[in-house]
């Protein structure tokens, strides 16, 4: 038992669940934990758990009868602990290309942080990303561990079209854009990879949980990664951690 | 046998919905399905279809519709007069189709979002568990004038007697129940007081996700670290602009979330039209 945790009802079928609000490992770590056993405990068909930062939404696909038998039941599903295998994180290597040709807001960006290109690739491709959560757009990771020096508050003025594997940095935040979207964030390079496809029952490879890293790959090794995606020839490459 | 409803025109904004996507949220999938699910549960009662047959959902201005093949349809939600080749036909009932039969309707005179129910529901397909049209999960967003929609023929009809027919109408009620959001305790006396008496504008910046208020609460709350959202949570921004959540929106939000409007109140605010008078009843749970 490690985090006092606020239960509060949402709406008539609809619980929050509240860590201490930060951004932290280890309560990402509680919570997932926290997440299965719930998602364990009740049919798929009855519940879903929508995660944040440091919160999960209880969401049943009806009126929830008696919200305090609910809430109890779940405070004593959290007090017996988890008794469930921790998976094993997995850490993929996601390809950017860092390129002008591709990234509209590269140089700007480098020009605003008063870094060069190298050096902005060095610092972006360095650290080991967490995979908290997936909202935003279907298959958008909300990753952790951007370098500072990285930082730069997002666009006044939102671009109305970004494109697909888009790789921008927004404040203290980097991502991908898994489709087309409006956006207020600096496009830095371009990922040629599927992060979301609806076909599939569980359409992202990517959990919450898991460790991304950046590469850094020329323009000649983008189109042939784009051309082998396309085809379904292309397997992201991934470590168990 | 097969039958294929053809759009002649696609009116303003037309879908096809059912109840939305269950269980995928966690991949940042909306829940999408019909903007009224009151009205739209009523379409399917009356066809006595399975609860998630999928309906034409259509907005403000409605389509034409030709059916290849004999069928039942029924139209509820927004309120409009209909005429099948030319000759009235009542809302709420249900209504027997012959093949090469055409469907009109006026421009809506109440309400906003209307729909089209059809004998077990029409046939586009599923893509994670749901028909409801959404950019980036169905391959279509919107129905285009000649698309082609599948249904299956029904034509026993004509040897029952009995037919259902409801008075139902949509909520026209001015005053939504609210439940208080997660960060409703963080506002000010007065902030709250506002909330709960003042009353609100429905502005013309609305669509399926969102629809926001025309008045601000000012408040110097700070943004939340994103969290979950669900259809009906009512953020603040912080200038002061309310944003009611709707069926497609996004899974997370960063805003402060000061309300959730009940299951009831979210039908009855999609069938707003701009410049709407509303006020907030917050309830206890």
């Amino acid at each position: 038992m490690k985090y006092e945790l606020q239960y509060k009802p949402y709406s008539e079928r609809a619980i929050l669940i509240e860590w201490p609000s930060k951004i932290d490992e280890n309560i990402l770590q509680d919570l997932l934990l926290f997440k299965k056993s719930i998602e364990k405990k009740y049919d798929e068909l009855i519940v879903e758990v929508i995660s944040g930062y440091n919160s999960l939404l209880i969401y049943y696909a009806s009126t929830i009868n008696n919200l305090y038998d609910e809430f109890s039941a779940l405070k004593s599903l959290y007090a017996t602990g988890f008794n469930l295998e921790n998976k094993k994180s997995t850490l993929w290597e996601i390809p950017v290309c860092y390129s002008t040709a591709l990234a509209p807001d590269l140089e700007t960006f480098c020009k605003n942080t008063s870094l060069t290109i190298d050096e902005l690739i060095a610092l972006h491709t360095a650290p080991l990303y967490k995979v908290y959560f997936i909202g935003f757009l279907p298959g958008f990771l909300y990753l952790g561990g951007l370098d500072e020096k990285l930082s730069l508050p997002r666009k006044t003025k939102p671009s109305l079209t970004v494109k697909k594997g888009s790789v921008a940095i927004g404040g203290n935040q980097t991502g991908i854009y898994p489709m087309e979207s409006p956006g207020g964030w600096h496009v830095i390079g371009s990922c040629p990879l599927d992060f979301f496809d609806p076909t599939l029952s569980d359409p992202c490879f990517i959990s919450p949980g898991d460790t991304i890293r950046f590469v850094s790959i020329n323009e000649v090794e983008y189109n042939d990664i784009s051309s082998k995606v396309m085809g379904g020839l292309y397997e992201v490459k991934s470590v168990f951690l | 046998m097969m039958g294929k409803v053809k759009i002649i025109k696609p009116g303003f904004f037309t879908t096809v919905q059912d109840k939305g996507r269950f269980g995928f949220s966690k991949y940042g999938v909306p829940k999408s399905g019909a903007m009224d699910q009151l009205s739209f549960d009523m379409a399917n009662s009356l066809l006595g279809n399975d609860q998630n047959a999928a309906c034409i959902e259509w907005t403000m201005q409605p389509p034409v519709l030709q059916f290849s093949e004999p069928t039942a349809v029924s139209l509820t939600g927004a309120f409009t007069t209909a005429f099948l080749n030319g000759n009235t036909v009542e809302m709420c009932r249900r209504i027997l189709v012959h093949p090469g039969d055409v469907l009109k309707m006026n421009y809506c005179k109440k309400g906003v979002y209307g729909y089209v129910g059809i004998k077990s529901g029409f046939l586009t397909p599923e893509v994670l568990n749901s028909r409801s049209f959404y950019t980036s999960i169905t391959d279509q967003q919107l129905l285009k004038k000649n698309t082609e929609v599948p249904y299956a023929s029904f034509d026993t009809f004509e040897k029952q007697f009995s037919s259902l027919s409801m008075n139902f109408s949509i909520d026209t009620s001015s005053l939504l129940r609210a439940y208080k959001g997660p960060e409703f305790g963080q506002l000010t006396g007065e902030q709250k007081k506002m909330l709960q008496n003042a009353d609100f504008t429905i502005s013309n910046t609305r669509n399926r996700m969102a629809i926001q208020l025309n008045e601000r609460v000012l408040n110097n709350l700070s943004p939340i670290i994103t969290a979950p959202v669900l259809p009906g949570t009512v953020q603040l921004t912080p200038s002061g602009q309310l944003i009611v959540l709707m069926r497609d929106s996004q899974t997370t939000g960063g805003y402060p979330r000061v309300l959730q409007l009940t299951d009831t109140a979210i039908n009855s605010i999609a069938q707003k039209q701009t410049g709407q008078k509303l006020s907030f009843n917050v309830i206890n749970f």
